[in-house]
């Protein structure tokens, strides 16, 4: 298993306003079945953290153990240092965004926002003055006496935001706030998401499906998959050097090409033997052994399409191939290309309308720095 | 469009229909009627049947009480069957459908038994007569009806707004009293209704557990009608549809006005 | 105690279950514990039973009561049958006005149902009243105190349980099954015999069960509109308790009653399924 708390291009400072959530061995299960299988998890205070991954990966039954809706079976979740599975939900002081809003239809925006405050005992000036400070991050002022009936979609998204905000909590859990909106209006939301959590400077921690989200929005990713943590790294990290095939297909396109090791110089650096004979240097994160199976992983956009071969170079890998199919996706271009040995490729061009196209049926040359391949063990 | 039911079916559906209500309608106008004798139709129509029942002080205190038991019934069948609902609904415990049979049980046994059943037990205890054990014993069999118009309700409530209130920091109570009940409104005002109705109309336990000075309106007109059928009656009974008819209308129309709130 | 911590919702059902405990669970076990058991000399119990239950009375009783539930049953089978289905097929009109003269009645007393009934039927009833009037006959029809008018009374009560049973039940029969039916050549009654009817027979088992054990039960209704041989168990059972002040006998005959009611109503369960009343299937 990778360890799952440090990576190399953090962008998240540390603020005093969020709480460290840490989560250890935190396990769920319905009789046999583990559907949060020992779970470690180190979120800093401030830090944007999302769980990602597919449906039944058990990323919201781990949101809801850490919100307090699902019991603790094994493990433990602690809050700034503290224990929290004997605290109830409604002491732990978070905020909460659930993916249908859940807006109390019998109250107004303003009763909405203000609930919690109302809940804490506030007196009505603060809990005035509070409330429109929040409608105002949200940008729903004039919305005060609306009820949600009358807001879209997105509206009612960020009235449910005003008021899991409203009382300043250290951490805010969001379940797949953005998964009934469409396209555009989410790309919009994850906007104002980023700029909320900025500003006040708490704690998030972010379950989605969407990987394009995931990436957008977080300082880390911990990405899940039968109710484990299989890699949590920054954004950049988790693409760039997944951990496994899973990891490496689930975060946007991937070409997978299989062989075996035929050599390793040092541990970390070796050369895979295709099945067809043909070699290709690549680096591995894991310690290399000649004679195991392995894949060779390279994103479509780091692959360079040339006519011809040019002159052999240690830092780079080349095939030779065939164009099967082009498509035109508007801001790239996407190649499928049949290498000489039968192996399919993908590959991605920016549509800058410089670069050549090629048709199908060319003979072309696929060339990436080894560099920016990835030799993967499982 | 699609084509409609075939003539004959609903000419007879008319004619059973004007056959369901024709019973009531009967019992309406007799009511009305100013003969002291049953003819029907009335060679004249006066209020002198009403008036009679309500100058008469038996039958004033028959209505006193049926409307004391009623109203004792409806509000305990009402607010512990709320809270049963509620456990049925949100709670995860075993052997749920063993104790809703339990609960409808006072539905399923015959009335007779039951009503034997309490007399025996109220003698022993002293407890005939007692306003507040009758409108007990009316509340355990208007229950069945109050949870299950409340179960329906409460499975229509969305779990997360109970969660997003917990999360809030609202505690359990203020969850309840803030938002399960203002999202449960229609039912409850149902249930209430129907609940009241059910003890209202109700005969052989409150003929059991009464004792004689102390009638309810349906004991009386149940005695009444062994003495003679008189024009009385017919006014009471007038009187009950009456109140059977404005309750239907005031479910109708509280649970309109709830429904079309802004929001709803 | 963590589970309570964490649920303390389940403590909720404690009022109703407590209140139902004591003023229905208690006395009605109390009752036959202490009649049957307590207050019987050892040995006399089984003889008991056997006279009571042997009796001309309650034999008499028995039989009158299914007789009257079966024909009940039937008659409101067949009259709401078609009533069911025109609410499956009118508009939406239609259909509620056809409901609200179900549901009127629904709701409204017994007695004053069964009131209504002996109105019409009396000797100086309605119905006496319009036959006199229009010749058809001299002297006024005995149409009230006989099995006759106990079954219409009864029926004229039970007819809205069968109809909205039978309505819920047609409701989720798909029409293509029929549509497609007819398209292959079926005429309209084959259609009905073969397609829909089948398709309609649980709603048909279920309201036919209900109204039954309903029906066996009644005691207002035929204690008004009866006739002295007409005695159904129910008032049998009240008698033996106002009258002859036997206890005893009003124990037996109610644990009869129960029995029969208990067992009618597994059979009713089977039928329909209550777990679906919880959604316990969570």
């Amino acid at each position: 298993m990778t360890d799952p708390t440090t990576s190399s291009t953090d962008t998240a400072p540390p603020t005093r306003k969020g709480s460290a959530i840490t989560l250890t061995g935190v396990t769920k299960a319905y009789g046999e079945d583990r559907v949060v299988d020992g779970v470690h998890l180190d979120i800093r205070p401030g830090e944007f953290c999302s769980l990602l991954g597919p449906s039944g990966s058990g990323k919201t039954t781990t949101l809801m153990m850490i919100a307090g809706f699902a019991q603790i079976d094994a493990g433990r979740i602690e809050l700034d240092g503290k224990d929290i599975a004997g605290t109830p939900p409604n002491k732990r002081g978070f905020g909460l965004v659930f993916q249908n809003y859940a807006i109390f239809p019998h109250l107004n925006v303003f009763e909405n926002v203000a609930f919690p405050l109302r809940a804490r005992g506030w007196p009505k000036t603060d809990i005035a003055d509070r409330v429109a400070r929040a409608l105002r991050l949200v940008r729903l002022e004039r919305f005060a006496t609306s009820f949600s009936r009358q807001l879209s979609g997105g509206q009612q998204q960020r009235v449910a935001i005003a008021r899991a905000i409203v009382f300043e909590p250290s951490v805010v859990l969001m379940d797949e706030p953005l998964g009934a909106l469409d396209k555009n209006l989410r790309y919009e939301m994850q906007t104002e998401i980023k700029e909320i959590q900025k500003q006040l400077g708490m704690t998030v921690v972010y379950v989605t499906h969407d990987q394009e989200e995931a990436m957008n929005l977080s300082d880390r990713i911990a990405i899940m998959n039968a109710g484990r943590i299989v890699q949590a790294g920054s954004p950049r990290d988790v693409y760039e050097k997944p951990a496994d095939r899973f990891i490496g297909r689930f975060l946007g396109e991937a070409n997978l090409i299989p062989g075996t090791v035929a050599m390793a110089s040092d541990p970390h650096q070796g050369v895979l033997k295709l099945a067809d004979g043909q070699m290709l240097h690549a680096a591995s994160l894991e310690p290399l052994r000649a004679g195991v199976a392995a894949t060779l992983f390279i994103r479509p956009e780091r692959i360079e399409l040339a006519a011809a071969e040019s002159a052999a170079d240690p830092d780079v890998n080349q095939l030779s191939g065939r164009v099967e199919t082009l498509s035109f996706l508007g801001n790239t271009l996407r190649y499928m290309v049949r290498s000489a040995g039968g192996l399919p490729v993908m590959i991605e061009c920016p549509n800058n309308g410089r670069d050549p196209i090629f048709a199908a049926g060319t003979a072309v040359t696929m060339r990436w720095r080894v560099a920016q391949s990835l030799l993967l063990m499982r | 469009m699609r084509p409609g039911p075939p003539r004959l079916l609903t000419a007879y559906v008319g004619t059973m229909s004007v056959l369901l209500l024709l019973p009531i309608v009967i019992v309406v106008i007799l009511a009305f009627s100013g003969q002291s004798y049953l003819k029907f139709p009335p060679d004249s129509l006066s209020l002198r049947w009403f008036i009679a029942f309500f100058r008469d002080e038996q039958w004033r205190q028959s209505l006193y009480l049926s409307i004391a038991i009623a109203t004792i019934a409806s509000a305990l069948s009402t607010l512990f069957g709320f809270l049963a609902a509620y456990a049925f609904v949100r709670s995860t415990f075993r052997g749920k459908a063993v104790l809703l049979s339990l609960l409808l049980m006072p539905m399923i046994v015959p009335t007779v038994i039951t009503s034997i059943a309490l007399y025996f037990f109220s003698t022993r205890f002293d407890l005939i007569g007692n306003i507040v054990w009758i409108g007990c014993c009316h509340a355990v069999i208007a229950l069945p009806v109050v949870v299950l118009i409340l179960l329906s309700t409460l499975q229509g409530i969305d779990h997360s707004f109970e969660r997003a209130a917990l999360s809030l920091g609202a505690s359990r109570l203020r969850v309840f009293t803030h938002v399960v009940v203002p999202l449960a409104a229609p039912g409850l005002v149902s249930a209430t209704l129907f609940a009241f109705l059910v003890s209202f109309d109700e005969l052989l336990i409150a003929m059991f557990l009464t004792n004689v000075r102390d009638q309810t309106l349906a004991v009386r007109i149940w005695n009444s009608l062994h003495l003679e059928v008189e024009p009385t009656i017919a006014a009471v009974s007038a009187f009950l549809i009456a109140v059977t008819g404005l309750f239907l209308l005031a479910d109708w129309l509280i649970r309109r006005r709830l429904r079309a709130a802004p929001w709803r | 105690m963590n589970r309570l911590r964490h649920d303390p919702t389940a403590i909720f059902l404690l009022p109703a279950l407590l209140m139902l405990a004591v003023a229905f669970l208690i006395p009605l076990a109390g009752f036959f514990v202490q009649v049957l058991l307590v207050e019987q000399a050892p040995g006399t119990l089984l003889p008991a039973i056997h006279q009571v239950v042997a009796s001309k009375a309650t034999l008499t009783a028995v039989v009158t009561t299914n007789w009257i539930a079966t024909l009940v049953t039937l008659f409101v089978l067949l009259a709401g049958y078609p009533i069911a289905y025109y609410l499956t097929q009118a508009n939406s009109i239609s259909a509620s006005l056809v409901i609200f003269s179900i549901v009127v009645p629904y709701f409204t007393s017994i007695i004053v149902r069964t009131y209504s009934w002996m109105v019409l039927l009396g000797r100086t009833g309605i119905i006496n009243t319009v036959l006199q009037a229009l010749g058809l006959t001299d002297a006024p029809l005995p149409l009230l105190y006989n099995k006759t008018a106990v079954v219409i009374g009864m029926a004229y009560v039970l007819l809205p349980y069968m109809i909205l049973t039978l309505y819920a039940a047609m409701k989720a029969i798909d029409m293509t099954y029929v549509r497609a039916a007819r398209g292959l050549g079926a005429g309209g009654f084959y259609t009905f015999r073969r397609v829909y009817f089948p398709m309609s027979l649980p709603g048909v088992l279920s309201g036919s069960l209900i109204v039954f054990i309903l029906a066996t039960g009644f005691f207002i209704t035929p204690a008004l509109m009866g006739g002295p041989s007409d005695v159904l168990i129910a008032m049998l059972i009240e008698r033996a308790v106002e009258i002859n002040v036997d206890w005893s006998g009003a124990a037996i005959l109610s644990l009869l009653l129960l029995c029969v009611t208990l067992l009618l109503y597994a059979l009713y369960f089977r039928v329909i399924d209550v777990r679906r009343l919880v959604g316990a299937g969570r």
